[in-house]
C-alpha cells in the first residue's frame, strides 16, 4: 500500500531498537561467538570453528546422540500434545455457553490454569502424582494400577502430557471460543432453516470460521511445547533415565551441569533455527491450505 | 481554497484502482461522486484526504503540491457509511471532540457545538450517548462532528446507505441546506442516481477507476458524454437499442423501419446506438410520429403512483415507467413507443451525438 | 406451500405481564393465502422483524398462535417448521462450491441425489448461476453471494413459506432492478408463499401483491400497492408510502369543504359528522397537488426548493407554518417565489385522529 510517508516516524522505533539490541542481538552474538570456541574454564577460550556443529549433527558422537535423541522426544511430545489439545480445545469451546452469566464463570475457570506460574504447575503435578501422598498417584495405585512416574518411562510421559494438557488446553479453547463468537447469528439461523445437523454446522460454518484462530493456537502451542522446560524439569527432572529429557533440559545440563559453553551455544543456535523453520513451515502450509485470504476490499 | 488531482493513478496489488484522474474541486461546491460499487469512489476520497499516496500524478491544494504530505496537516473531515461515534461520550462531547483536540477555548467550543447541533436538529439529544439514538440521529451526530471541525474539505462516503428509506429521504432533503451554510468543499459518494439529482451541485461520474464526466449535475444527467455515463446515471437502468440510418430512414435492430424524423433527421448515415430512460418509453397505440415496438411483458412492478413494466424484445430488456397503476400479465405483447425527439443518440464510438432539447 | 394464519398473535420480549404498550408486536389476526407474495413494510423498530422471527420460529410468541394450513405450529422449532429464509447479508458456506451451497438444504433432508441435481440445476438456471456451480462461493462478489443465499432459500419445493429479511440491502441499484424482477418472476414460476421484510417502500410495493404496513408494533394497513397509495387508512401509511410522502395538514372540515389557512378546498365526498374533539387533518399526495401561477381561488404558497428527480419535479412549498410537496407540471417555470396550489378533489382524504374517515358520496 502506498500510504503517505513521514520519515520522522522512524525515530519512534529507535528506543525499541536499542532495547532489542541489548536484550537479543548482543547476547545472540555472544552465543555465536561461544559456539565457535572451546573452553576449559578460567575464561580461557580456544578456536574450534564449526566443530561443535559437526559433532551436534553426528549421531555417533556423545553430543550428537544426546541432541538427536532429545530432539526426537521433543517432536514426539509436541505431536502428542497438539493431537490432544487442539481437538479437545475445540470441543470445550463448542460446549461453552454462548450468552448469559455462565459465560463469565466458564471463562474464569478456563483462565485459571493459565494464570499459574509454570514451576508451580510442575510442583502441583509432582505432588499430585506421587504414589505415597499424591491424590492421583495414591488413587491409581489403590485401584490396582501400578503407577509411578519416577521409575516407569510410560508413566512419566503420561504425567508430563496430562499436565501439559491440563495447563494449556484452556488457551486453545479460549482462542477457539473467540473465533466462534465472531460468527454472526444469521449463519446459525440459516443452518437451522437449511436443516443442517450438528456435525454439518460444525463442518460447514464453525470450523472454517475458526481456521484463523486455530492456526494461531497450533503455532503458539507448538512453539511453547517445543521449548518446554520448567514443568517436566520440576516433575521428572528429565527421567527416568533420559526418557523425558527434552532439548531444553539437555541444553541446561550441558551448559550449567558440565559448563561446556561451546557445545551448549552451538546447540542453542541449532535449536533456535529448528523452531524458526518449523514455525515458518507450519505457517506457510496452514495459510495456503484451508485458510481463505480475506476478500479484497477495494475502493467502493 | 481548491483541491486538484492531476493525472492521478493508483494501483493496489498491481491492479489499477484509479486510472489517470484529473479533477478540481473549488471552495463552496458540492461534488457528488456517482458510480457503482468498486468504481473508485472511496479511492478518490482517500487520495483527496491524503490517506493514500498516488502511484503517479500530483495532489494540489491551492496550487501547492501536497502529494504524500501527512493527512494530519490537511484540513479534512470524513463521514462514513457506518455510524462512527465515540460510544461512551455524549452527543455534545462527540461533536465537541475535534475542537477539544484543537485546544479551542471553552466558550468557542460551546458556541460552535450549539451551532452545529442546531443545523442538524440535534439540540434535544445533546445529553444522550449515541447508542440511545436512532440510526438517523447517530449519523447526524457524525455529520455534525465533521462540520464543527471547520475543515476545508468534507468527505461523505455513502453516508445514508445504512439508514431507513424514509430517514434517508429526510436527511437528503436537509443536506443541501447544510452544505450551503458551511462553505467548505463537499464531496459526497453514492451509488444512487436519484441521490445525485436531489443533492444537485456537480456530479462526477465514475466507472472502473476512471472519471467519465464531471460537471453540473443537471447537465451531466441531460447531456451524458457517452453511453456509459448515461448508464451510470440512470435508475431504472438505461434502455438501449441499435439503429442504422440510411436514405432518410432509420432501421432499429429487430426489424422496425421508420422515417428519420426528430433527432435522427440531422444525423449522417451509419450505425448508432440509442439510449432512453424508463420514463422516455411510453406504452400507447397509434400516436403519429412515434416509433412503435412490439415488446413482451416479463414483469410488472407497481408502486401505486407508478408502474414499472419490464419488457423483452429479442436480446434486449427494457423498463418503462408509467404513471398510475397498469397491470400487464407476463407474456402480454404491447406497443412500446419512442418519441424520436426524446432519445439520446450515441455514435459507433458510444459518444453522444444528439440529446433531447428537454428531458 | 401453505396458507398462514396468525391468530391473536403478539409478542413482548419482557413477557406477557409487561404493559400492552411495550409489546414489540401488538395482537394481530390475519390470513396469508398460499402462493401469495407479501411484504412487511415499516421503519426500524416497527415490529416487522419480530413478526418474521415469530413465523420462522427463532422467537416463540408470548401470546397467540400461528397456523400453517390450519395446523398449529407455534411450539415447533425452526427446523420442524419447514420454512426457508434469506438474510440481510449473504450467508455462504465458505468451504463449499456454489452447487454444494445450493444442494445443502436438500441433502440435509435426505432428498434423492437425482432430484437434488435436477432442482439445483433449475434454480441455478433461474438465477443465472449455472456458470459458477463448480466454483468456491467465497471468491464471488456480494451480489453473486446474495443470489446463492436466495437460491438456497428457493431450492426446496415443499416449504411452507420463504422469508426474506431485507435481502437487497447490499446490492447496487442497477443489480437491485434485476434481482427484484427476478424474484418476482421466480415467485410466479415456483408457486411459493413468500414473505418479504423491508423498510424500502419501492422494494415492498414492487415485490408484493399485498403489503402489510407496520408502525409501532401494529399493523396499520394491509392492502395492494394501489390501495395503499390511493387510500391510506392511516396518516402514517400516507407519510411512509410514496416519495415524497403524503401532505398531511390540519384543516377544518365540514360537508363538502375543508378550510386550510383561511382558504376553502372542495372535497369530492360529504363529511357530515366528524368525531367531536378529534384532530382533523386532510391528506393529499404530491402527485395530486400541483403548482400553478398564483390566482384568486388558489391557495397561495411560497416555494422553498425544487427537487429535480429527472423524470419529474416536485416543489417544496410553504403555506403559513405548513409545508407541502407539490408536482411541477412539465415546462412550468416559476415567475417569482409565489405560486398557487391546485388540489385534485377526488384524491383529498380526511383523517380524524390519524385514521381515514370515509365520506358519503
Amino acid at each position: 500500500m502506498d500510504k503517505t510517508i513521514n520519515q520522522k516516524a522512524w525515530f519512534l522505533v529507535l528506543p525499541v531498537f536499542a532495547v532489542v539490541a541489548f536484550s537479543a542481538i548482543l547476547p545472540l552474538m555472544t552465543v555465536v561467538n561461544y559456539s565457535m570456541q572451546d573452553t576449559f574454564g578460567n575464561n580461557q577460550f580456544f578456536w574450534n570453528g564449526v566443530g561443535w556443529f559437526k559433532e551436534l549433527l553426528d549421531p555417533s558422537t556423545d553430543l550428537g546422540g544426546r541432541f538427536l535423541a532429545s530432539l526426537g522426544r521433543n517432536l514426539l511430545f509436541s505431536a502428542i500434545i497438539l493431537a490432544i489439545e487442539v481437538p479437545l480445545g475445540i470441543v470445550v469451546a463448542l460446549s461453552m455457553p454462548r450468552e448469559g452469566w455462565t459465560v463469565a464463570v466458564c471463562l474464569v475457570i478456563l483462565a485459571l490454569p493459565l494464570l499459574i506460574p509454570w514451576n508451580v504447575v510442575g510442583t502441583i503435578w509432582q505432588i499430585f502424582g506421587r504414589p505415597d501422598i499424591g491424590l492421583l498417584g495414591y488413587t491409581l495405585n489403590s485401584l490396582g494400577i501400578d503407577y509411578n512416574y519416577v521409575s516407569n518411562e510410560f508413566d512419566a510421559w503420561a504425567t508430563v502430557i496430562v499436565m501439559d494438557v491440563w495447563h494449556w488446553t484452556s488457551l486453545v479453547a479460549l482462542l477457539c471460543y473467540a473465533g466462534l463468537k465472531s460468527i454472526p447469528d444469521a449463519y446459525y439461523q440459516a443452518a437451522q432453516i437449511d436443516g443442517a445437523s450438528r456435525w454439518a454446522v460444525f463442518k460447514a460454518i464453525q470450523l472454517p470460521k475458526m481456521n484463523r484462530v486455530l492456526l494461531i493456537a497450533v503455532l503458539l502451542r507448538f512453539m511453547d511445547s517445543f521449548m518446554i522446560y520448567t514443568e517436566p524439569f520440576v516433575v521428572t527432572g528429565g527421567g527416568p533415565g533420559n526418557s523425558t529429557t527434552f532439548v531444553s533440559i539437555e541444553l541446561v545440563k550441558i551448559a550449567l551441569g558440565q559448563f561446556d559453553l561451546g557445545k551448549a551455544a552451538a546447540l542453542s543456535l541449532v535449536y533456535n533455527l529448528i523452531i524458526l523453520i518449523v514455525c515458518w513451515v507450519f505457517y506457510t502450509v496452514m495459510t495456503n491450505a484451508g485458510v481463505e485470504r480475506p476478500a479484497k476490499k477495494g475502493g467502493a | 481554497m481548491s483541491v486538484t488531482l492531476e493525472h492521478v493513478t493508483r494501483t493496489v496489488d498491481g491492479i489499477p484502482t484509479i486510472r489517470d484522474v484529473s479533477l478540481t474541486l473549488e471552495r463552496g461546491t458540492l461534488s457528488v461522486l456517482l458510480g457503482p460499487t468498486l468504481s473508485g469512489k472511496t479511492s478518490i476520497m482517500r487520495l483527496l484526504a491524503g490517506l493514500d499516496k498516488p502511484a503517479s500524478g500530483r495532489v494540489l491544494v491551492d496550487g501547492k503540491d501536497v502529494t504524500g504530505a501527512d493527512v494530519r496537516q490537511r484540513s479534512v473531515a470524513m463521514v462514513y457509511q457506518q455510524f462512527i461515534n465515540y460510544p461512551s461520550l455524549t452527543v455534545y462531547e462527540n461533536i465537541a471532540s475535534p475542537l477539544r483536540v484543537q485546544g479551542r477555548p471553552r466558550e468557542e467550543i460551546d458556541r460552535r457545538v450549539q451551532e452545529a447541533a442546531k443545523l442538524l436538529r440535534l439540540e434535544p439529544f445533546l445529553k444522550r450517548t449515541p447508542l440511545q439514538l436512532s440510526g438517523g440521529q447517530q449519523q447526524r451526530t457524525a455529520i455534525a462532528r465533521a462540520l464543527v471541525k471547520g475543515a476545508d474539505l468534507v468527505l461523505l462516503d455513502e453516508p445514508l446507505a445504512n439508514l431507513d428509506y424514509k430517514l434517508r429521504e429526510e436527511l437528503r432533503a436537509e443536506l443541501p441546506r447544510i452544505f450551503e451554510a458551511s462553505g467548505a468543499i463537499f464531496v459526497y459518494a453514492t451509488t444512487e442516481p436519484s441521490e445525485a439529482l436531489l443533492l444537485g451541485g456537480d456530479t462526477v461520474c465514475m466507472w472502473q477507476g476512471e472519471v467519465l464526466q464531471a460537471g453540473n449535475t443537471s447537465k451531466v444527467y441531460r447531456h451524458p458524454d457517452t453511453l456509459r455515463v448515461a448508464q451510470v446515471f440512470s435508475d431504472p437502468p438505461l434502455n438501449i437499442v441499435g439503429v442504422e440510418k440510411k436514405n432518410g430512414q432509420v432501421a432499429y435492430a429487430g426489424g422496425i423501419q421508420a422515417p428519420a424524423a426528430g433527432l435522427y433527421a440531422s444525423l449522417a448515415d451509419g450505425p448508432y446506438r440509442v439510449g432512453f430512460r424508463a420514463h422516455q418509453l411510453e406504452v400507447a397505440k397509434g400516436i403519429a410520429g412515434r416509433h412503435a415496438f412490439h415488446a413482451t411483458v416479463t414483469v410488472t412492478e407497481i408502486t401505486g403512483s407508478e408502474s414499472f413494466v419490464h419488457l423483452n424484445r429479442g436480446a434486449s430488456n427494457w423498463v418503462a415507467v408509467l404513471q398510475g397503476v397498469h397491470e400487464y400479465e407476463p407474456g402480454h405483447v404491447l406497443d412500446a413507443v419512442l418519441d424520436p425527439e426524446n432519445v439520446f443518440v450515441f455514435d459507433a464510438a458510444d459518444r453522444l451525438v444528439a440529446a433531447p432539447a428537454r428531458a | 406451500m401453505a396458507r398462514i394464519d396468525l391468530v391473536d398473535l403478539a409478542h413482548s420480549y419482557g413477557g406477557n405481564a409487561a404493559p400492552p404498550e411495550s409489546f414489540a408486536l401488538k395482537p394481530v389476526t390475519m390470513t396469508w393465502r398460499q402462493g401469495g407474495a407479501y411484504a412487511l413494510l415499516g421503519p426500524s423498530g416497527c415490529g416487522k422483524t419480530t413478526l418474521l422471527n415469530l413465523i420462522s420460529g427463532i422467537v416463540t410468541p408470548s401470546r397467540g398462535k400461528i397456523l400453517f394450513d390450519g395446523a398449529d405450529i407455534t411450539p415447533l422449532s425452526t427446523q420442524k417448521r419447514n420454512i426457508a429464509q434469506v438474510f440481510q447479508f449473504p450467508v455462504i458456506y465458505d468451504t463449499m462450491t456454489v452447487g454444494q451451497n445450493l444442494a445443502f438444504p436438500l441433502q440435509n433432508r435426505g432428498v434423492p441425489k437425482a432430484e437434488v441435481e435436477a432442482r439445483v440445476k433449475q434454480i441455478a438456471d433461474l438465477l443465472d448461476l449455472t456458470p459458477y456451480l463448480g466454483r468456491k462461493a467465497t471468491r464471488l462478489t456480494a451480489d453473486a453471494k446474495q443470489k446463492i443465499s436466495l437460491g438456497r432459500g428457493l431450492v426446496r419445493s415443499d416449504v411452507a413459506a420463504v422469508l426474506f429479511d431485507e435481502p437487497l440491502t447490499v446490492i447496487d441499484p442497477e443489480l437491485k432492478w434485476q434481482l427484484r424482477s427476478k424474484l418476482k418472476a421466480l415467485h410466479r414460476e415456483l408457486d411459493l408463499t413468500m414473505i418479504y421484510v423491508t423498510h424500502d417502500q419501492t422494494e415492498a410495493l414492487t415485490f408484493a401483491d399485498t403489503v402489510v404496513v407496520m408502525h409501532d408494533g401494529r399493523v396499520v394497513q394491509s392492502g395492494t400497492p394501489a390501495e395503499l397509495f390511493d387510500k391510506p387508512a392511516h396518516t402514517f401509511v400516507g407519510y411512509f408510502i410514496g416519495s415524497p410522502g403524503m401532505n398531511i395538514v390540519p384543516a377544518a372540515v365540514s360537508g363538502h369543504e375543508a378550510r386550510v389557512d383561511g382558504h376553502t378546498i372542495g372535497l369530492h365526498r360529504n363529511y357530515g359528522v366528524l368525531p367531536a374533539g378529534a384532530k382533523i387533518e386532510i391528506g393529499v399526495r404530491p402527485e395530486f397537488l400541483h403548482v400553478a401561477a398564483p390566482a384568486s381561488g388558489l391557495l397561495s404558497a411560497t416555494i422553498e426548493r425544487i427537487d429535480d428527480l429527472g423524470r419529474a419535479r416536485f416543489a417544496r412549498v410553504r403555506v403559513g407554518d405548513e409545508k407541502f410537496s407539490a408536482r411541477m407540471p412539465p415546462g412550468f417555470s416559476v415567475p417569482d417565489n409565489m405560486v398557487g396550489l391546485v388540489f385534485d378533489p377526488a384524491h383529498v382524504h380526511v383523517y380524524a385522529d390519524s385514521r381515514l374517515v370515509e365520506g358519503v358520496a
